[in-house]
């Protein structure tokens, strides 16, 4: 298991396009997905999971990843929350 | 025979039967089962079955709506495929033992509560994209089926609402217009039934409730009408003024090929605003000369980072190669005022309309200004582009942006990379300032565009937004009439010619005015193209000089709004 604390750097935080984009990436890796946000704890597979954390820029949130590809998982969805899919 | 007024959504009369859609409140009851695998199985059916549905919408949608509105529909398979919602409903349905569509009903108004009560309102419109999922699950799990009724004669279609998916699902060869409780201008529904050309009327607040299931309907969704089992004598005038609309509408789309030019033959260019690549079906179906504003602040604006060269090159090069050589003038990044850039880190500003903005932001953080001339340039060689800078106030600032774009062309060459050496260069006059020294600018650019809406908010120091003084945003005030003369005139005397690109160019009564004061371009929506075409091509040039003269010299924009339509309707 993989654990990282980051601070969301999107602009618009998790809304809409981000977040959409993020449980697609996640849902692509065998490895689950979970972030975390002020104690709450969500799957990062459910778009309304996600949402209901309602991240914002400048949130911090930790982001778990466990299972084979976790590795490749955290690389690529971190860089996703940093810098968004640009 | 009763009236209703609503909100004009979609242009255009339909007389037809009411078909109404009832509400989809599917009513779930809870029931104890003894099979719960097979509930969750009947759940999983009834999840694919959506599914396939979906996707169909979505194509279709993406196929006649474009991208952005299919998006949604994108959205919603997410939701349907939430591992989180299968979850929840599979365990309740273990758990307490009970039917499926009870478990969804319950875990999904769970969600839905969830998202109503956030203070967002973008988070609440979720709530809505839940319900609209579900109830399609539900549906299936009911056996009732989701799809919209099925019809084989031509109907008005009659709802308190309308789902994105119920627009999208609308069968425009049954479908003669919609009529809803709720909604306004911008809610989906309402921007579909324009995009899909189909006349609507919505926010009518009860009438799903006052129309029955064949009623004989007339809705004008020009002005907002509705009439329920109209008299005789209402029904042959709307009859009537449907033929009008339609005649009018034929009329208009024979003028998509023909140059706009007046009966004593001054020839005039009408353009088209656009916001993306995306836009250009709408530009060449309304017979667009030209794109006179790509406005490319999408390019910059939802999103977390700066959009980098390629990318912009791209969006570039798809404007100036689908129109075909026609001209296409992309404005440099006009970013400030009400528009930010989170990412720019700006400092807040007591008066962002007269702040750090547009070409001033340019000047000042080169590197980004530099990035997009580079992709402009590049993209200048598949098309006919032409640059036009925003918010100018200074000869110097033109000075110093063109030295910027040598630069930037110089290393282009040196690299060999392709571009047009003679490639047009022109500003927005959309300051006082620089409409008073049009006459100093005019021999740095090659053209000018006006652009009216700041021009107006700033000439009469009136906030646009501000709805106190809103009386004061008078496009049609004789100080900004004068103005803009003052810049055309400016403009011919060196030969050069002067556009227009704010709201008044498309507004049938600014455009009499605007073609007698010598305007050569007058860039617009796409929509509003044909109908000024037919305008420029019914008058004289002449007759129109003498109505912008007699114009001019009248102290109040009342007077000089009577002044036209008087006119025009002599003329018609």
């Amino acid at each position: 298991m993989l654990e990282k604390s980051l601070t969301i750097q999107l602009a618009q935080g998790l809304h809409a396009r981000p977040a959409s984009e993020f449980v697609k990436a996640a849902t692509s890796f065998q490895s689950e997905v979970h972030l975390s946000k002020q104690g709450k704890k969500v799957n990062a597979k459910s778009i309304m999971g996600l949402m209901s954390l309602a991240v914002k820029k400048g949130d911090q949130i930790t982001l778990t990843v466990d299972g084979a590809d976790e590795s490749k998982a955290m690389a690529a969805l971190e860089t996703l929350l940093v810098e968004g899919n640009e | 025979m009763s009236m209703l007024q609503g909100i004009a959504a979609s242009q255009g009369i339909a007389i037809g039967k009411a078909h109404k859609i009832e509400d989809r409140k599917l009513t779930v009851t809870r029931r104890s089962i003894e099979d719960p695998a097979g509930e969750i199985g009947r759940f999983h059916n009834a999840i694919q079955d959506s599914l396939k549905e979906l996707q169909q919408i979505f194509r279709k949608a993406k196929q006649e709506l474009g991208d952005e509105e299919a998006q949604i529909f994108e959205a919603h398979m997410l939701v349907l495929q939430d591992p989180e919602l299968a979850q929840g409903v599979e365990e309740k349905i273990k758990l307490e033992l009970i039917n499926a569509e009870a478990a969804l009903d319950e875990i999904s108004n769970q969600y839905i509560a969830m998202f109503e009560a956030m203070d967002n309102e973008y988070m609440k419109e979720r709530a809505a994209d839940i319900r609209d999922v579900s109830q399609r699950v539900l549906a299936h799990l009911l056996g009732v089926g989701y799809q919209s009724a099925s019809f084989h004669e031509p109907v008005v279609i009659v709802a308190n609402d309308l789902t994105p998916s119920d627009t999208a699902q609308l069968d425009k060869q049954y479908v003669l217009g919609f009529v809803t409780d709720i909604g306004g201008r911008t809610s989906h529904s309402a921007i579909m039934a324009r995009t899909m050309e189909i006349p609507a009327v919505v926010g009518l607040k009860h009438v799903s409730v006052e129309i029955q299931d064949g009623d004989l309907v007339v809705l004008d969704g020009s002005e907002g009408k509705v009439i329920i089992n109209p008299s005789s004598a209402d029904l042959q005038a709307y009859v009537k003024r449907r033929e009008e609309f339609l005649l009018q509408k034929q009329e208009l789309l024979q003028l998509v090929n023909e140059p706009s030019i007046t009966q004593d033959g001054r020839r005039v260019e009408l353009a088209a605003n656009i916001g993306t690549p995306q836009d250009l079906p709408g530009v060449i179906q309304n017979g667009a000369e030209g794109i006179g504003l790509f406005r490319t602040e999408f390019l910059y604006m939802n999103r977390s980072a700066l959009p980098d060269e390629e990318e912009q090159f791209q969006a570039y090069k798809e404007a100036a190669s689908g129109m075909n050589g026609k001209p296409v003038i992309i404005r440099t990044l006009d970013i400030g005022g009400d528009k930010e850039l989170p990412y720019l880190n700006l400092e807040k500003e007591m008066n962002p309309f007269l702040g750090y903005r547009a070409i001033r932001l340019c000047l000042d953080q080169q590197d980004l200004f530099k990035i997009q001339l580079r992709a402009i340039l590049r993209a200048s060689k598949y098309g006919k582009i032409k640059i036009m800078y925003p918010m100018i106030s200074t000869v110097q600032e033109v000075r110093q942006a063109n030295s910027i774009l040598d630069e930037v062309k110089q290393e282009l060459a040196a690299k060999q990379i392709p571009f047009d050496p003679s490639i047009e260069v022109g500003i927005m006059v959309e300051i006082p300032a620089s409409a008073m020294i049009a006459d100093i600018l005019a021999k740095e650019v090659d053209f000018f565009s006006i652009g009216t809406n700041d021009l107006i908010q700033y000439t009469m120091a009136c906030d646009r937004m501000n709805e106190k003084i809103s009386y004061l945003y008078q496009p049609y005030h004789p100080a900004i009439l004068r103005l803009i003369k003052q810049v055309i005139d400016a403009a011919h005397r060196e030969n050069k010619w002067a556009g227009m690109c704010g709201e008044m160019a498309g507004d049938p009564i600014a455009a009499p005015i605007l073609l007698g004061l010598g305007l050569d371009e007058f860039s617009m929506s796409p929509s509003s193209i044909l109908q000024i075409r037919k305008f420029v091509k019914g008058v004289k040039y002449e007759d129109m000089k003498q109505l912008a003269l007699e114009a001019l010299g009248l102290g109040t924009q009342e007077e000089i709004k009577a002044l036209v339509q008087q006119r025009m309707r002599l003329e018609a």
